[in-house]
């Protein structure tokens, strides 16, 4: 009962912060939001059992996601000027109805997932009880997470490094090596605005 | 009752997902449109541990006299999930930063605007 009261209470807190998030026109206001929700997310993950998640989640989503996004900020937009978004020239509804539309069928389709915490779901069937038996005596590692992630599925973990590997590449490519000509310009975007 | 004390989880995160979603398809600053996709990312994260989650479970580390775990398995896909999304973002957020050396804007309708696209 206390667990739902919990994820009942926690999961409002996110869902509030996303609205105040497509409300908010101030960027930094939008980043600030954002930093907060990946916080409770991670207060979430505590209170699902996934503790490894919600360490990763705290420093890598609401870390360093929050500092590229702020690196970003101040990257485009010139310190003096007030970075507003600006309101879209459309109106709303065609988003809205695609919203409404897919949120409706997605929940439509959740009446065929079992129940929340259901320890007979076919989700907990499978590998993951060989795993919670096995794995100590086979790996050596109480943390059955770690030892998943290393040992029983480490080329999935060696793909998410060559994965880092190419985005890192990528990320020099674009804006590497040409600091100098962006500050240039972005002076020149704010005498002509 | 059942459905909603049973469901009330996955409704409230798809509920997150659609508002992530709609800041992603109906915002033109791109920073902003970023965030949205972050939000989007974050509650499909929350999915998968809800659906991993077991009653009454422990966190899956082992210990003596504990008989009853969560599903670890949903929490490894979703620890590389974390650390990718995070990449893609740098990624995202590097384009922005070319469009805007490029345009000088990085708002969608004034790219539209100079590329007479739309």
């Amino acid at each position: 009962m206390i667990d739902s009261i919990v994820n009942i209470t926690l999961l409002s807190l996110l869902a509030i912060l996303a609205f105040a998030i497509i409300r908010m026109r101030s960027l930094f206001a939008v980043i600030m939001l954002f930093a907060g929700f990946s916080f409770i997310s991670a207060g979430l993950f505590v209170a699902m059992d996934a503790a490894d998640v919600a360490f990763t989640e705290a420093a890598v989503g609401a870390g360093i996601s929050t500092i590229l996004m702020l690196a970003t900020l101040a990257l485009t937009y010139a310190p003096e000027v007030h970075k507003k978004e600006k309101l879209p020239g459309h109106k709303p509804w065609l988003p809205l109805a695609v919203v409404l539309i897919t949120g409706g069928m997605l929940i439509y389709g959740t009446s065929d997932i079992p129940a929340f915490g259901d320890p007979n779901a076919p989700a907990q069937q499978h590998v993951a009880p060989y795993y919670l038996e096995k794995s100590l005596s086979e790996t050596g590692v109480p943390n059955v997470v770690t030892a998943v992630l290393a040992s029983y599925r480490g080329f999935d973990t060696l793909g998410e490094v060559t994965v880092i590997f190419t985005a890192g590449i990528a990320v020099l490519l674009l804006i590497g090596g040409r600091r100098k000509k962006t500050k240039n310009e972005t002076t020149e975007g704010v005498n002509e605005t | 009752m059942d459905l909603i004390i049973g469901h009330y989880n996955y409704w409230l995160v798809i509920i997150i997902m659609m508002a992530g979603f709609y800041t992603v398809i109906s915002r033109g600053n791109l920073v902003k449109k970023i965030a949205g996709l972050n939000i989007f990312q974050v509650s499909v994260f929350m999915l998968y541990i809800s659906i991993g989650n077991v009653k009454d479970g422990a966190v899956p580390i082992i210990e003596k006299g504990v008989t009853l775990y969560s599903n670890p398995l949903p929490h490894v896909l979703i620890l590389t999930a974390i650390v990718v999304g995070v990449a893609t973002t740098a990624l995202g957020l590097a384009l922005v930063v070319r469009i805007k050396e490029a345009y000088g804007t990085i708002e969608e309708d004034e790219i539209h605007n100079q590329d007479h696209s739309l």
